[in-house]
């Protein structure tokens, strides 16, 4: 299972295995990963090979996130309010995928509906990082990026509001893409903030994304915000050639000057960063320092949270535990539904919906959701002139490597880096294509970097990070978890 | 209570006819049986998304032209975000921020007079789904969740009752003629929320408004205005104008009375923002012209021409008009060269009374305008007699067969001079006795012969014929 999905297609066109044996494989991995990771919240023992067909993905085991809704088979958002629940319909991206014969084995944790960043909220627990069980790998599609880089399978997918693919990703040492908005359908995915939800997947190599895909989008009646892509075949345009590519990084986040308190680590991190521009140089790409106004960047994560917890709020109103979720407790329906919210999320959840609700307010939606609103457009509306003339903008993620799940409530929290933190929202702001890829390894732990590229320019920024993926050791990489179970907290 | 005047606005919403719900691709029916017309969609289930419902848009938009109103240049809808069991995503889709329809207005026949009513906006959103209370539950029915509804929204321009029913009145036989819905107040497809408020003759400010929400039926609207009318006059009569607050009420039909629900402090805040799922959608003038091209004659429009150009009058021309499918038999009468005033009558009187006493539509009607030519035809080429006309008449709807079936020269009238002249002569020969008294003053007599010549004749005799020449022949026995 730590082959590519080119070489496990090969091995099952050539009988050298089978895909029942694939799955069985992935089903004790799950169960290995599951006992050091806590990965998962749904393992499908039933599940069963496949048919080979010429398809790429035919036969071969993949992992869910938990907010696809899959038919007949539990799908909780990683949530107490749906901790029963069994979909009627699965989604679209899951159905794509059947017609590829891909298989499903399992349904990865996450944070709860999506709504946070360490992994640590799910109503299962936390899900730890197989390159250091210590530590969080960060989220929300924590259990996606946990087993894919402890490979379980090649492939799982996860959904981005913010950086949920793209921020897991770089912590756990594999390649994390969502494509422009509306390349995958939406529809069967649950909602956290549907202007800046993705679909996506978590990889181990860019062309394994590439394939992945090619099979997950194509335009879809049922979300009317998806488009045709009939055209665009990402795993054929893979040629790695990347001569007379223009690329930018800004400067106010991936210049070492900007941070006065810099840490050891931040330093190594961006030192890491620069030397792999040098690579791309190398094979002819341009890359220029940008500077980006300050004012619209120290906006962005105030921007992300008005939106994204205003859409919220209103995307989670379903939950009532009325038609489905079990039933709270009342005399009559407010209380009903007063009770089954108050007992069904997290606090921090909760945290969210009054922040979303305060921001919707009559009073306050002028100030707060509409000039929101209003910043995110100027930030696109910035990115997109830059993409006349780059073909993409390219930046480290994170401050580092992952962090200790212990200190995760103060994680986030130093002003200087904030930026730095959450920048991979601007791809979200703009529906952006973007992908993370291993960059190299600080103090032991896994970091990654990030090419976001315009819209519909899939196929260009998968290239840009597949020919520098080439230059570097960490393609199909894959995380041996430290089996003395005392490391986990 | 004469010295104020009501100031009262409109609320209509009207269910629309389509295949489809208008964000769901369930289907949009009436059923008896409860949650049969149900996709996962209505059920607000995690993940799924809405789809625009094309055919429901433009109906939406045929009536935003009907109502000339401004049309967005582009179309998109909003969240309206709240709690309540009948509404399964927590929030209905609707339109706040670009209605179909702005700034319009109509002209409505009030009976003594035409007015202008303005149109505030009209707009196309989903409806709840409906629930059923009893004593110790509550059940809830998706078939009506998702349905598309497009509610209009009059400015506050009528000053009775009355103008307001017949606003509504009129709307419903538009949605009618327009064929955007079968606007049923029966099966609940419109449903009207009023506001009423007075002020004094001479003054320039609106009084204190006040909300009665789902009124269901145009006697219920009549009777909450009027209830209103009369609690707001008496309270500022009485000096105490200042108990009338603005809120919402109910109209309590047992009582007759309206009740109140909230008041405006009470007033819940919506959080209305722009749906993200369904993305802006140009709407084109081409397409609005495509539209327009389909919008048939307005009723009023109708009734204008009937009395105008085809000579009927007012009270015909209502009636004709109350109901599409009679105009559209009546114009295709029209067209087949029937005379109005003709077909009219056999449309009012014969028609009506029949579909009346037989309790069934016209589309149901055997005798199509076509053939109801070859009766009325056969008439007045006096082939037949007009008694023979309504038996031919009965005898072809019974029978479902063609009127010409009936029009057999076994049945023909009689209209053939020299033929009647023999039975004539023939008659008064044998009744000398007769014509003496009739000549005496016994003038009744003439209806004895001309009775004998018709039972002579087996009724087929032309009446008319019948009396010339039995005139004439009598003049022939005076002279005599």
């Amino acid at each position: 299972m730590n082959k590519t999905i080119e070489e496990l297609h090969a091995m099952l066109q050539n009988e050298e295995i089978t895909s029942e044996e694939l799955v069985k494989e992935a089903l004790e991995k799950s169960h290995y990963v599951q006992k050091y990771c806590n990965a998962f919240v749904t393992i499908m023992d039933d599940a069963k090979g496949g048919k080979v067909t010429d398809s790429l993905l035919s036969g071969i085991p993949f992992g869910i996130k938990d907010n696809y809704a899959t038919k007949g088979i539990l799908t909780t958002g990683s949530s107490n309010t749906l901790k029963n629940y069994v979909p009627v319909f699965s989604a679209t991206a899951i159905l794509n995928l059947e017609k590829h014969g891909a298989i499903p084995v399992n349904k990865t944790t996450m944070d709860e509906f999506g709504m946070g960043g360490t992994g640590t909220t799910g109503h299962t627990g936390n899900v730890y990082n197989p390159w250091d069980l210590k530590r969080m790998c960060a989220g929300s599609s924590a259990g996606s990026a946990a087993a894919v880089a402890a490979g379980v399978y090649p492939f799982a997918l996860g959904s981005d509001t913010g950086d949920s693919i793209r921020k897991p990703a770089a912590f756990t040492g594999i390649v994390g893409y969502k494509p422009t908005y509306g390349m995958i359908s939406r529809y069967g995915l649950f909602p956290f903030a549907s202007s800046l939800d993705h679909c996506g997947c978590l990889t181990r190599s860019v062309k394994d994304a590439a394939i992945v895909v090619d099979a997950m989008k194509g335009i879809d009646a049922k979300d009317e915000t998806t488009w045709d892509s009939k055209d665009i075949h990402l795993y054929e345009s893979l040629d790695g050639n990347v001569s007379n590519k223009k690329l930018f990084y800004i400067k106010e986040i991936a210049n070492i000057d900007n941070y006065k308190e810099a840490s050891e680590e931040l330093r190594e991190h961006l030192k890491n960063f620069h030397a792999k521009l040098d690579l791309l140089r190398k094979k002819g790409v341009t890359i220029d320092e940008v500077s980006f106004d300050e004012k619209l960047l120290n906006a962005i994560p105030s921007v992300y949270i008005c939106l994204s917890c205003a859409e919220a709020t209103s995307n989670m109103s379903n939950l009532t535990g009325i038609i489905f979720g079990e039933r709270g407790a009342g005399d009559n329906y407010h209380d009903m539904i007063k009770d089954y919210r108050t007992h069904g999320f997290s606090s921090l959840i909760k945290r969210r919906f009054v922040i979303g609700s305060y921001i919707l307010q009559k009073e306050n939606q002028e100030k707060y959701f509409v000039n929101a609103q209003r910043i995110r457009r100027l930030i696109v509306d910035k990115m997109k002139e830059l993409f006349q003339t780059y073909d993409g903008l390219i930046l480290p993620v994170s401050v580092g490597g992952a962090p200790y799940i212990d200190g995760s409530r103060d994680y986030i929290t130093n002003s200087e880096t904030k930026v730095l933190e959450e920048h991979l929202q601007i791809g979200n702001f703009g529906g952006f294509p973007s992908i993370t890829i291993p960059s190299g390894f600080i103090n032991g732990l896994p970091v990654g970097l990030n090419i976001t590229g315009n819209c519909y320019d899939d196929a260009n920024v998968l290239n840009m990070a597949y020919a520098l993926e080439e230059e570097m050791p960490y393609k199909n990489q894959i995380a041996k978890i430290k089996e003395d179970e005392n490391e986990r907290v | 209570m004469n010295e104020y005047k009501a100031v009262i606005g409109l609320e209509m919403h009207c269910e629309l006819k389509s295949n489809a719900k208008v964000f769901s691709g369930a289907k949009n029916a009436y059923d008896v049986v409860p949650n049969v017309n149900v996709s996962p969609v209505d059920l607000g289930l995690p993940g799924v998304l809405p789809t625009v419902n094309k055919e429901c848009v433009k109906k939406a938009l045929m009536m935003s032209l009907v109502l000339n109103c401004t049309q967005p240049e582009e179309l998109y809808f909003d969240r309206k975000n709240y709690y309540y069991p009948d509404l399964p995503k927590g929030y209905q889709i609707t339109q706040m921020h670009a209605p179909v329809g702005i700034n319009g207005k109509i002209k409505i026949d009030m009976g003594d007079y035409v007015k202008e009513v303005l149109i505030h906006d009209i707009h196309l959103e989903e409806d709840s789904a409906s629930l059923e209370h009893y004593s110790d539950a509550s059940l809830i029915n998706y078939n009506r969740a998702g349905v598309p509804l497009l509610e209009l929204v009059t400015e506050p321009c009528f000053s009775s009752a009355m103008e307001a029913v017949k606003f509504l009145e009129y709307m419903t036989l538009v949605y009618k003629y327009c064929d955007v819905s079968d606007a049923d107040t029966k099966k609940g497809q419109i449903r009207c929320d009023v506001n009423v408020s007075i002020m004094g003759k001479d003054d320039k400010v609106l009084g204190t408004k006040v909300e009665i929400k789902n009124v269901n039926s145009f006697a219920n609207v009549y009777e909450a205005i009027n209830y209103e009318i009369k609690r707001q006059s008496e309270l500022k009569m009485a000096n105490r104008y200042d108990e009338v607050l603005q809120e919402t009420r109910r109209f309590d039909e047992e009582s007759g009375t309206t009740k109140r629900m909230r008041s405006k402090v009470d007033a819940i805040d919506y959080k209305y923002f722009v749906e993200p799922n369904i993305p802006k959608y140009k709407i084109s003038k081409e397409y609005l012209q495509s539209i327009k091209e389909k919008i048939p004659l307005l009723p009023l429009e109708r009734k204008e021409k009937y009395v105008g150009e085809l000579g009927l009058s007012v009270k015909d021309a209502n009636i004709i008009i109350k109901n599409k499918d009679y105009a559209n038999y009546f114009e295709e009468c029209i067209n087949l060269g029937i005379d109005a005033k003709v077909a009219a009558n056999w449309l009012i009187v014969q028609i009506l009374g029949f579909l009346n006493k037989m309790d069934i539509s016209i589309q149901d009607f055997y005798l199509k305008p076509e053939l109801l030519k070859q009766i009325i035809s056969s008439l007045e080429e006096g082939k037949i007699s007009s008694k023979q006309a309504k038996e031919i008449f009965n005898k072809s709807i019974s029978e479902e067969k063609e009127p010409k079936n009936y029009i057999t020269n076994d049945n023909e009238q009689i209209s053939d001079r020299d033929k009647l002249l023999g039975v004539i002569t023939n008659i008064l020969e044998n009744n000398k006795e007769q014509i003496k008294n009739y000549f005496l003053g016994k003038t009744n007599l003439f209806d004895y012969f001309v009775g004998q010549v018709m039972k002579e004749t087996k009724g087929k005799a032309n009446p008319s014929l019948v009396k010339v020449l039995l005139n004439e022949e009598l003049l022939k026995y005076k002279e005599k």
